[in-house]
């Protein structure tokens, strides 16, 4: 169908290049963005300040201001006095394409160029940072001539970021403690749902039909409604057994709750749309509704349960809220989400922290989502009527 | 940190084992309080109705009681308390929704609110189905589909992250480290703090939601365009239809229900919006949500309750028409 309407669309060769350049124009829009943290989470921390990102290849310019060595360094050489020397001394050396002696025109004379300072006083100053300050009189005082020079450094890439957010920042600590949350958060729901549905699915009962519909609305409860009751709940409980109120097994069970109504609305329509011919032989053999539950209808479920699997997981991952709410802000319990926004407020200009902890808290993402895309779009197709 | 960890694994066994042992074992005591196996005539017809009876529930017990605990009883328990003072002892009547409509923060969030519910829902649906036509129609369609679809998988938290570096502002004449103002000074333009700009901030805030959500609707209505059966666009190709004509008047109204259930899914998720605005600009420069208004008030000053619930049932109110909408389609096509 499409293709036959882009048969007659696409019969110029103007029309079927036309779709390929503005495809192109959206993918390009679409990656640039994560592109940016990636390449600037593996650039040195210098350079991100220095140019934008997308100039991380070229290198970076930048005008830096240096003291030539002091006069008691001057020698005597042909009637003049001379201090010699290279301005980066013990540094890395970088590429000097200009320089100048006032602040105001840092770059007023070309790298190699003899500028001449006045009262015949000369400093010329190379590319590579060798300088010959010469002066007919003898240089007087204690402190050196004032340069200001444009430098380029080569590219620099390096993964001390990655050491740095991972081991001194907390995000490892943090990425440990929202495995902690996920992983239970995402199997717990998966049996209660199952079995629930199954029983919505091929069980009749009184009160299922409403049972559903309860469901169905449950799917786009705002969680806000869920929040301030549980919050008292977890406080009274807390306070009652004298136990501390935020605490993993708490958040594990509001995860669940939360994840409910998807998982059975999702599991509950694939089971409905198994054949009726497999239960009702199976029914005929004698078998109960617990062993056709446990030895057809599960094993034949499985791509939705991994569906339901790969969304309650990112959704889990991802989630700042219920996070923010049932856990702690101490370094044992703060999530990803929770302490990349933490470093949000307090590293806020420091984008050397900030991009390469938004990469570590969106990889894991990234590669559930990438290499089990066909569950997940299968997921998503299945279950669109709840608000993500 | 280890025991942490061991206390999580520690709970995954327990919990699936309980699971299995809760399910498996009270399915085996029913068939022993009513056994239906080795009983004669009646008495076995009678106890195979008695387990048809009470067997449902087993299965469906701990679904029901989580969801009540964790849902209905909060939904109830949250109005109930938008009619009670801040630590939710004292009847106060709609004192909490008369201060909600008088305080500027309030409407400024409302209208913010609308603002959005107009721009991202239109915004990434009109997207993602050009998106979908477009890419439907070239050989590398599969590979830009899974870029675009990507952003999906980021939380807001880390999408906000993405595009404050994006939005990154540095004083006129420096260099910029921030795509968009290194773009409008190339251009000859003047760098601006895109975040704080008076009304149009929270522009700059849609564009994250409208990044992350234009793949949910290009898949969904990528799904739905290939369903459209071949024969009618056959038909109107040979009727001599421009590509316009097909799709306007073939292919859209054929996949109108699908576009009604992406918008409502955005919308839903639009009034929940909370993360991005508050890692962005947590409500600063009147860029302030309902989401996120509600959260400082569960919190601010120690917290005043009835004055969060209060905003939740507003957030409540507005999706109310949705899930109506919702259980009276599900009972139409037969699902309950």
């Amino acid at each position: 169908m499409a293709q036959a309407s882009g048969k007659s669309a696409g019969k110029s060769f103007l029309g079927r290049f036309g779709v390929h350049i503005a495809v192109l124009v959206f993918v390009v829009i679409w990656t640039i963005p994560t592109l940016g943290i990636l390449v600037s989470s593996l650039r040195d921390k210098d350079q991100i300040i220095a140019s934008g990102w997308w100039n991380a290849f070229a290198g970076s310019t930048q005008t830096e201001a240096a003291r030539l060595p002091p006069p008691e360094n001057q020698v005597e050489k042909d009637g003049k006095f001379v201090i010699e020397g290279n301005i980066f001394g013990e540094e890395p050396p970088r590429e000097i394409s200009g320089f100048g002696v006032r602040s105001a025109a840092p770059t007023q004379y070309s790298a190699g160029e003899t500028a001449d300072l006045g009262d015949g006083v000369t400093l010329q100053l190379n590319s590579d940072g060798t300088f010959v300050l010469a002066s007919p009189v003898a240089f007087e005082g204690s402190r050196g001539q004032r340069v200001y020079f444009a430098s380029s450094a080569p590219p620099r890439f390096t993964t001390e970021n990655y050491r740095t957010v991972l081991f001194s920042e907390g995000i490892g600590r943090s990425f440990i403690n929202s495995l902690t949350v996920t992983v239970p958060a995402t199997i717990i729901p998966i049996m209660i749902a199952a079995f629930a549905a199954y029983a919505l699915a091929w069980m009749r009962f009184p009160g299922r039909a409403l049972i559903i519909a309860t469901i169905i609305g449950l799917l786009v409860v705002p969680l806000q409604m869920a929040l301030i009751p549980l919050l008292q709940l977890y406080n009274g409980v807390a306070l009652f057994f004298g136990v501390p109120s935020k605490t993993y097994l708490g958040i594990w069970l509001a995860h669940t709750g939360f994840g409910l109504p998807f998982a059975i609305y999702l599991l509950r329509s694939y089971m409905a749309g198994l054949p009726k011919e497999l239960m009702e032989s199976a029914r005929i053999d004698g078998a109960s509704d617990f062993e056709i539950f446990i030895k057809i209808v599960l094993p034949l479920s499985f791509p939705v349960l991994a569906s339901f699997a790969i969304f309650q997981f990112l959704w889990v991952w991802n989630d700042l809220l219920v996070a923010m709410v049932f856990l702690g802000s101490g370094a044992n319990q703060l999530v990803l989400t929770g302490k990349l926004n933490a470093l949000l407020g307090s590293r806020g200009g420091d984008w050397e922290i900030l991009t390469t902890s938004a990469f570590v808290t969106i990889i894991v993402p990234l590669i559930v989502f990438f290499s089990l895309q066909r569950y997940f779009v299968r997921g998503l197709l299945a279950g669109s009527v709840k608000g993500g | 940190m280890a025991a942490q960890i061991l206390s999580a694994i520690i709970t995954i066994i327990i919990g699936v084992a309980g699971a299995i042992a809760y399910f498996w074992g009270a399915n085996r005591l029913l068939d022993l309080i009513f056994p239906s196996r080795g009983v004669k005539g009646a008495a076995a017809i009678d106890n195979l109705r008695r387990q048809g009876l009470i067997r449902p529930w087993l299965f469906i017990g701990p679904a029901l009681i989580i969801l009540i605990v964790y849902l209905i009883y909060p939904v109830i328990q949250t109005l109930y308390l938008s009619f009670h003072d801040r630590a939710g002892e004292n009847f106060v009547g709609a004192a909490n929704y008369a201060w909600a409509f008088g305080d500027r923060e309030f409407q400024n969030s409302i209208l913010n609110n609308l603002l959005w519910l107009a721009v991202v829902p239109a915004a990434c649906t009109f997207l993602g189905l050009v998106i979908a036509v477009l890419t439907d129609r070239i050989w590398w369609g599969t590979i830009a589909k899974s870029l675009i679809f990507l952003p999906l998988a980021i939380s807001f938290v880390g999408a906000s992250v993405i595009w404050k570096f994006i939005y990154e502002y540095r004083g006129g004449g420096q260099t910029q480290i921030g795509l968009l103002n290194a773009i409008v000074q190339g251009l000859g333009g003047t760098p601006q703090v895109w975040i704080s700009l008076p009304f149009w901030n929270s522009f700059f805030l849609m564009i994250i939601l409208i990044w992350i959500q234009t793949g949910f609707a290009m898949v969904i209505l990528s799904a739905a365009l290939r369903g459209i059966p071949e024969e009618t666009i056959e038909a109107a190709v040979i009727d001599g239809a421009s590509p316009f004509q097909i799709f306007w008047k073939i292919m859209i109204p054929q996949i109108w229900g699908t576009i009604a259930v992406v918008w409502t899914t955005i919308t839903i998720l639009v009034l929940k919006v909370f993360d991005i605005v508050l890692t962005m600009t947590n409500g600063q420069w009147n860029s302030q949500v309902l989401a996120n208004l509600m959260f400082d008030w569960m919190f601010r000053g120690g917290g005043d309750f009835g004055r969060g619930a209060t905003i939740a049932i507003i957030i409540m109110l507005a999706v109310l028409p949705i899930m109506i909408w919702n259980i009276r389609q599900a009972n139409r096509e037969g699902r309950l």
